[in-house]
C-alpha cells in the first residue's frame, strides 16, 4: 500500500487526521475505507460547533448496500465540515485525502495525535484484515 | 394431502439422496424432550367445501348492515376492477420487491402511488405506506423528533380533537422512546383547537404540532395558523389528514406560509374495504430535505445497463435490513397490496371522480343532520365547518340506541362519551357517497321509533 | 417493451364516469380552505386503467406464476379458497366498530383462530393485532418492558440479539428504548454460549432469538440458553419467522419462550401482496398474559364473543392500530388453518424439512459449498459462494440475476450478514420435487456459464422487463416521482 500519505495519521477504524497547525486537524476516511464501502450515496457530516470525542460516531458514510458510522479519532470541536459532500458523496471515493475530507476539528489536547498509527502502522493493521 | 405435491416415490427417491432413513430423521438435531404431541386442541382439516360451507354461514350471521359510522374507516364504492386486478397473482402472491429486475410491476405502481400521494398532499416524497393511519402518525412524530434537531424536549402538542385512538397508538408506539405527548383543548363551541389553547405553549420547546384534517368529530381546523404557530415556536407541523377531504381542500403542503414538513394519515378511503379494520395502509409524504428521516420503502426510477429507466427500491440505507439498530423503523412488510388497490382506485376515480366522491359524502352527512336535527331531543353539537362527520347529542343515552339500531340491521354510530366524558349522550355519524336519501330516511325513521319510548319516559 | 406511466396516459377531461356520482352536487368548502392546485391524479378511462395495471402485474415474478425460493419469506402456495372466503361481501363490509352482537360470525373466527394459535406454539395467549412481523417483535420487546417495569425493576437496558438476526431484531430494539447488544455465532451456527453468558447480567432485559435461526439450522442449545437467561433475569422472545420449520414438531413454549410473533404471511400462508400486508400475532406464556396488547377476542358469560380491552387487561401494553390489525388476513390465515387442521399441521413442517435437505443435498453432490455442511438443513439452508467467488469472482448476486433468466425467483442474497456470497434457499412445503430439480438444473448450468464465461454472468438478467439496474443512480439522483415539467 505505497499510496497510504506518509503525512496522515489513522485510527484502526480507518479514519485519517491531518494537522493543519494552529491545534487544528482534518479529518477523513482511508482509500481502503471507501474501497470497501463501494460507492457512496450520502454522508451525514456532524453540526458545525459539536464536541466530537475519541471512538465515538461523528458521522455517517452511505452505500446503497450499507452504512457505516465514522469515529472521530480526536476530541474536540468541529469548527468546519465539508459542505461539498452534500452534492457529491462520491469526492470521497475519488479523493479520499483530499476533496473527500470530512471535518476540521479543534484538538481539545495538542497531543492527543500520539495515539493514533503512522502510515506504515495503518498499512500492518489492513494488511492483517 | 392438502397444498402438498409429493407422491410416495417422490419421498423414498428424496429420502434417498438427502441419504435419510424417514422424514422424522430430517428432525434429529432437535432435543427428544422438547419434542411436541399431537396438537390435540386443533380442529380435523377440512375440504374446501366444507370450510366454504362455515365461513358462509358465519358471514350470513353477521349479515350487510348500513353504516352510518365513519370514525376513522369510511364506506366508500369501490370500482369493480380495482379487487379484481389486486386480485391477480401477479400482484398478491409476490413478494416485497427486492430483485427489482422481477418486481417492476410491483415498483413501478409504488412509483406512481408516490406521485399521486405527494401530489394530494402537495409534499415532495412519499413512503410506500407504513401499517395504518394510526401508526403512520407514530412513525410521523418518532421522525418528527430525528428530524428537528434544534429541539430537544420530545415534546409533541397533540389535540383533543385527534381520534382518542390514534393518541392511544400513539401513546403506546411513542412512550418508550420518551415522546411526550400534550394535549391541546378544543372549544366546546366550534370543536376545534383555537389559537387559546396554544398560547401557553408559546416560546416552549416544541418538537411538533398535530393538525388533524378534518378532526374526529368532522371538523376543519384552523389548519393555516396552525402550521404558522408551529413554525414560529420552532416546531415542526405534522398534518393527520383524510385523502378524500384533500379532493376539495387545500393540499397540506400548501397550509400556511411555508406548508406542513410532514402528513401522513389513514389510506382505507381510496380502495380499501372496511373489513372488520383492516387490512388498510398508512401512508406518509414530507418535504425534500426529511427524506432521509422518512420510515418505510421508497422507490426511484433509475437507468438499466442499456440505460433504459427502470425502478428499484431507493435509500434502503434508512431501512432496518441494512441500519439495523439505527434504522428509522423497524418496519419491513407493509401494506403493499392495499397500496396497488389504492393507486388503481385512484386512476379509475381521477380527480373529477375523487371530488364528486367527497362532495356526495359531505351532501349526504348534512343531509343526514338535517333529517336527525329535526327529531326531539337531538341537536347538533359544533358550529365548525364539517366534512362528512358530525357530532349530535341526544336527550338520552346513545349507547341503547345504538344496540337496538344493530339489531335492525344498522351500524348507527359512534357513541363519544366513553373517550370524550365531556361529550354527555353524544354521537358521532356519517353518510358517505354509497346512502341514497332512502337509506338516509330509513335510518331516521328508525331512530325516531326507538326514541320514542325513552322520550316518554 | 416499457409500460408508460399511468400519468402518460391522462388526457384533460377523461373520465370513468360509471365509478362516481354524477351531477351538481351541492357541496363546497370555505374559499379559504378550498383547494387551489390540482390534485395529480391521472385521467384515464377505466379500460385503460385495467389495461396499464394489468400489463404491470405482467411484470411480476409471483408465487402463483415462478417457484420462489426466498429464504427467510416462506413463498408457500396461498390457497385461492383463503382469499375467496376472506372477502365475503359480509366480511368485506363489516364496520370494525359494528356492534358485537352483529359480529358473533366474524369474532368466532378471530377466536378459533387465537386457540389454534395457542395450541400449535404451546402458548398461553395470543392477540392477532399486531399488523406485522415487525410490529409483533415491538409488542413482544414492549411486553418484556412492561413485565420488568411493573416488577420495579427498572435497571434493564439491554436486549441480547444474535448477530445472524433479522434487521428487524435490533431495530424493534432500538424502538422500544433499548440498547441491542450483539451476541456472536459460533462455527456450526449456533449461539456462542461463552459469549452469551459473558453478555448476560443485571441489564439484560431479554434476548431475541429465532430458531431455526436465520441461517437455517435448529438452535440445538436452546434448553441451556434458555436457563441462563432466565437465570439472569431475563425473557425470551421467539421471532416466528421461520415457525414453518418445526410446526407440529417443537413448540416454542416448550423451549422455553415467553414471548413470540408469527408470521401468518408466512406460515399460514396468507399473501405477501408485493410487499404486505401481513400479520405478526403475538403469543405469550402466563407470565406475559396481562401485558398483552388489545384488542383480545374473548367470551361472555353467555358464551358469546366479546372484545377484552383495557378495562379487561388494565397492564397491558395498549393498542397497535386503529382497530384491531389486519382482519382481512386474520381471516385468510384462519381458513388455511382449518383446511390443514391437526395432521396437515405437522405435514408442513415435514414436507418443507424433506423439500430442504433433498435441495441441499443435491445442491452439495453439484458442487456447490452449503455453509454449515455439517448440519441438517432446517426447511431453509444457506450455499456460500465464497470459494467460487474467489476463484472466478462470481457473486451471490450474479447468480441470483442469472436464476431470474432461468425462470426462477432469486433466493434471499442481502442477508444474513454473516456469511459471504450467501444464498439463502428455503424451498416450502408445497413445491413438487419436479420444480426443485428445475431448479438444481438451473444452479448447475448458472455455475458452468460461471466458469466459461463471467462476463455474461455479470450481466444478468437479460430476459426481464429491464436489464441489471443502477443503484447508485437511484440514490445520487433521486427520482421519487413523476414530474412532467422536469422530464420536459
Ligand atoms: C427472521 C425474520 N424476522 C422478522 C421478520 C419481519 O417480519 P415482517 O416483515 O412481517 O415485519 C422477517 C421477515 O421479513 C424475518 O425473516
Amino acid at each position: 500500500m505505497s499510496d497510504i500519505p506518509q503525512d496522515l495519521k489513522f485510527a484502526e477504524s480507518h479514519e485519517w487526521v491531518r494537522e493543519e497547525g494552529g491545534g487544528l486537524v482534518t479529518v477523513g476516511i482511508s482509500d481502503h475505507a471507501q474501497e470497501a464501502l463501494g460507492d457512496l450515496v450520502y454522508v451525514e457530516v456532524p453540526d458545525v460547533g459539536a464536541a466530537v470525542t475519541v471512538g465515538d460516531a461523528c458521522a455517517v458514510v452511505e452505500s446503497v448496500k450499507a452504512a457505516s458510522d465514522v469515529y472521530s479519532p480526536v476530541d474536540g470541536e468541529v469548527v468546519a465540515v465539508n459542505e461539498a459532500l452534500a452534492d457529491a458523496p462520491e469526492l470521497i471515493n475519488s479523493e479520499p485525502y483530499g476533496e473527500g475530507w470530512i471535518m476540521q476539528v479543534r484538538l481539545a489536547d495538542a497531543n492527543a495525535l500520539d495515539d493514533l498509527l503512522d502510515a506504515e502502522g495503518y498499512a500492518n493493521a489492513i494488511a492483517d484484515e | 394431502m392438502p397444498f402438498i405435491p409429493h407422491t410416495e416415490s417422490d419421498v423414498e427417491q428424496m429420502l434417498g439422496a438427502i441419504d435419510a432413513p424417514s422424514i422424522e430423521a430430517l428432525f434429529d438435531e432437535i432435543p427428544a424432550e422438547l419434542r411436541c404431541g399431537r396438537l390435540d386442541r386443533v380442529p380435523e382439516g377440512m375440504t374446501e367445501m366444507e370450510i366454504t360451507r362455515l365461513m358462509h354461514e358465519r358471514a350470513d350471521a353477521d349479515g350487510r348492515p348500513l353504516n352510518f359510522i365513519g370514525a376513522g374507516a369510511y364506506e366508500h364504492h369501490v370500482p369493480a376492477a380495482v379487487w379484481e386486478i389486486v386480485s391477480r397473482g401477479e400482484f398478491y402472491s409476490a413478494y416485497t420487491p427486492y430483485q427489482a429486475e422481477a418486481s417492476q410491476g410491483t415498483l413501478q405502481v409504488i412509483y406512481e402511488f408516490q406521485t399521486m400521494m405527494c401530489g394530494l398532499t402537495g409534499l415532495d416524497v412519499s413512503n410506500a405506506s407504513l401499517y395504518d393511519g394510526a401508526t403512520a402518525l407514530a412513525e410521523a412524530l418518532l421522525m418528527a423528533v430525528r428530524a428537528n434537531r434544534k429541539s430537544k424536549s420530545r415534546r409533541i402538542l397533540m389535540p383533543r380533537s385527534v381520534a382518542p385512538v390514534y393518541r392511544q397508538v400513539v401513546e403506546t408506539i411513542c412512550s418508550t422512546q420518551g415522546l411526550q405527548l400534550v394535549e391541546l383543548a378544543y372549544d366546546p363551541a366550534t370543536g376545534t383547537t383555537p389559537e387559546a389553547a396554544l398560547a401557553e405553549h408559546a416560546g416552549g420547546d416544541i418538537t411538533a404540532v398535530v393538525i388533524p384534517h378534518p378532526n374526529f368529530f368532522g371538523c376543519f381546523e384552523a389548519v393555516d395558523q396552525l402550521t404558522d404557530w408551529a413554525h414560529a415556536n420552532g416546531a415542526l407541523a405534522v398534518a393527520l389528514v383524510n385523502p378524500v377531504a384533500l379532493a376539495l381542500t387545500r393540499a397540506p403542503g400548501e397550509w400556511g406560509a411555508q406548508g406542513v414538513d410532514i402528513c401522513c394519515g389513514e389510506g382505507q378511503p381510496l380502495g380499501s374495504p372496511l373489513s372488520s379494520g383492516g387490512p388498510y395502509f398508512g401512508f406518509m409524504t414530507c418535504k425534500q430535505a426529511l427524506v432521509r428521516q422518512l420510515p418505510g420503502r421508497i422507490v426511484g426510477r433509475t437507468l438499466d445497463l442499456d440505460g433504459k429507466p427502470g425502478f428499484a427500491l431507493t435509500l434502503q440505507a434508512r431501512e432496518q435490513h441494512i441500519r439495523r439498530g439505527k434504522a428509522t423503523s423497524n418496519i419491513c412488510t407493509n401494506q403493499g397490496l392495499l397500496v396497488t388497490a389504492a393507486t388503481i382506485h385512484m386512476s379509475i376515480l381521477g380527480p373529477a371522480g375523487l371530488q364528486q366522491v367527497a362532495r356526495a359524502s359531505m351532501a349526504n352527512t348534512r343531509k343526514l343532520v338535517d333529517a336527525l336535527v329535526e327529531l326531539p331531543g337531538v341537536e347538533p353539537v359544533f358550529s365548525g365547518t364539517r366534512f362528512h362527520e358530525a357530532v349530535l347529542r341526544f336527550d338520552q343515552p346513545v349507547r341503547p340506541l345504538i344496540d337496538a339500531l344493530g339489531g335492525r340491521g344498522i351500524v348507527g354510530g359512534y357513541a363519544l362519551e366513553p373517550v370524550y366524558p365531556e361529550l354527555k349522550h353524544c354521537l358521532l355519524v356519517c353518510a358517505t357517497e354509497t346512502k341514497t336519501d332512502a337509506d338516509i330516511d330509513t335510518y331516521v325513521q328508525t331512530l325516531a321509533a326507538l326514541m320514542r319510548p325513552a322520550s316518554a319516559a | 417493451m416499457t409500460e408508460p406511466l399511468i400519468f402518460e396516459h391522462s388526457r384533460p377531461g377523461r373520465t370513468a364516469a360509471a365509478q362516481f356520482p354524477a351531477g351538481d352536487i351541492d357541496a363546497a368548502v370555505p374559499a379559504e380552505l378550498a383547494r387551489t392546485s390540482g390534485l395529480g391524479l391521472p385521467e384515464v378511462s377505466e379500460l385503460q386503467a385495467v389495461r396499464h395495471f394489468t400489463r404491470l402485474s405482467q411484470r411480476n415474478f409471483s408465487i402463483d406464476t415462478h417457484f420462489y425460493p426466498l429464504g427467510s419469506c416462506t413463498m408457500k402456495y396461498n390457497p385461492r379458497a383463503c382469499n375467496r372466503l376472506a372477502m365475503l361481501p359480509e366480511f368485506l363490509s363489516r364496520h370494525p366498530l359494528a356492534p358485537v352482537s352483529a359480529s358473533q360470525g366474524f369474532l368466532a373466527c378471530m377466536f378459533d383462530l387465537q386457540e389454534i394459535l395457542k395450541e400449535v406454539t404451546g402458548m398461553k395467549g395470543v392477540s392477532l393485532t399486531p399488523m406485522a412481523g415487525a410490529q409483533g417483535e415491538f409488542a413482544g420487546v414492549a411486553m418484556i418492558r412492561a413485565y420488568h417495569e411493573a416488577r420495579g425493576d427498572t435497571e434493564r437496558t439491554e436486549i441480547l440479539v444474535p448477530d445472524a438476526a433479522h434487521g428487524t431484531n435490533p431495530a424493534t430494539a432500538t424502538m422500544c428504548g433499548y440498547v441491542a447488544r450483539e451476541i456472536p455465532t459460533d462455527a456450526n451456527g449456533d449461539v456462542d454460549v461463552e459469549a452469551l453468558k459473558a453478555a448476560l447480567g443485571p441489564k439484560t432485559a431479554g434476548i431475541m432469538l429465532t430458531n431455526p435461526s436465520t441461517l437455517g439450522v435448529f438452535e440445538r442449545k436452546i434448553s441451556e440458553i434458555s436457563k441462563l437467561v432466565h437465570q439472569a433475569g431475563g425473557l425470551l422472545y421467539y421471532d416466528g419467522a421461520n415457525l414453518n420449520a418445526i410446526l407440529g414438531k417443537v413448540r416454542p413454549g416448550d423451549m422455553g419462550f415467553d414471548v413470540i410473533h408469527m408470521n401468518l404471511h408466512k406460515t399460514f400462508s396468507t399473501p405477501h401482496g408485493g410487499g404486505g400486508p401481513g400479520s405478526g400475532a403475538v403469543g405469550v406464556s402466563e407470565r406475559l398474559l396481562p401485558f398483552m396488547p388489545i384488542p383480545v377476542v374473548g367470551k361472555a358469560a353467555d358464551d358469546s364473543y366479546r372484545w377484552l380491552d383495557e378495562d379487561d387487561l388494565p397492564q397491558s401494553i395498549g393498542r397497535l392500530s386503529g382497530f384491531m390489525g389486519n382482519a382481512g388476513v386474520l381471516l385468510r390465515a384462519y381458513v388455511y388453518a382449518r383446511m390443514l387442521g391437526r395432521d396437515g399441521m405437522h405435514r408442513v413442517a415435514e414436507f418443507a424439512a424433506l423439500n430442504a435437505n433433498y435441495l441441499m443435498a443435491r445442491l452439495r453432490e453439484a458442487g456447490f459449498d452449503p455453509a454449515f455442511p455439517d448440519r441438517r438443513a432446517s426447511h431453509e439452508f444457506i450455499i456460500t459462494l465464497k470459494r467460487q467467488n474467489k476463484s472466478v469472482g462470481v457473486t451471490a448476486t450474479d447468480v441470483a440475476k442469472r436464476l431470474l433468466d432461468h425462470g426462477f425467483h432469486a433466493p434471499t442474497v442481502y442477508f444474513p450478514l454473516l456469511v459471504p456470497e450467501c444464498l439463502l434457499i428455503e424451498p416450502t412445503e408445497t413445491e413438487s420435487k419436479e420444480a426443485l430439480d428445475g431448479f438444481i438444473d438451473a444452479m448447475i448450468a448458472i455455475a458452468e456459464e460461471a466458469e466459461a464465461d463471467i462476463e455474461q454472468l455479470r450481466g444478468a438478467p437479460y430476459t426481464m422487463p429491464v436489464r441489471r439496474l443502477d443503484d447508485v443512480r437511484a440514490a445520487r439522483q433521486l427520482d421519487v416521482r413523476y414530474q412532467p415539467e422536469a422530464a420536459a
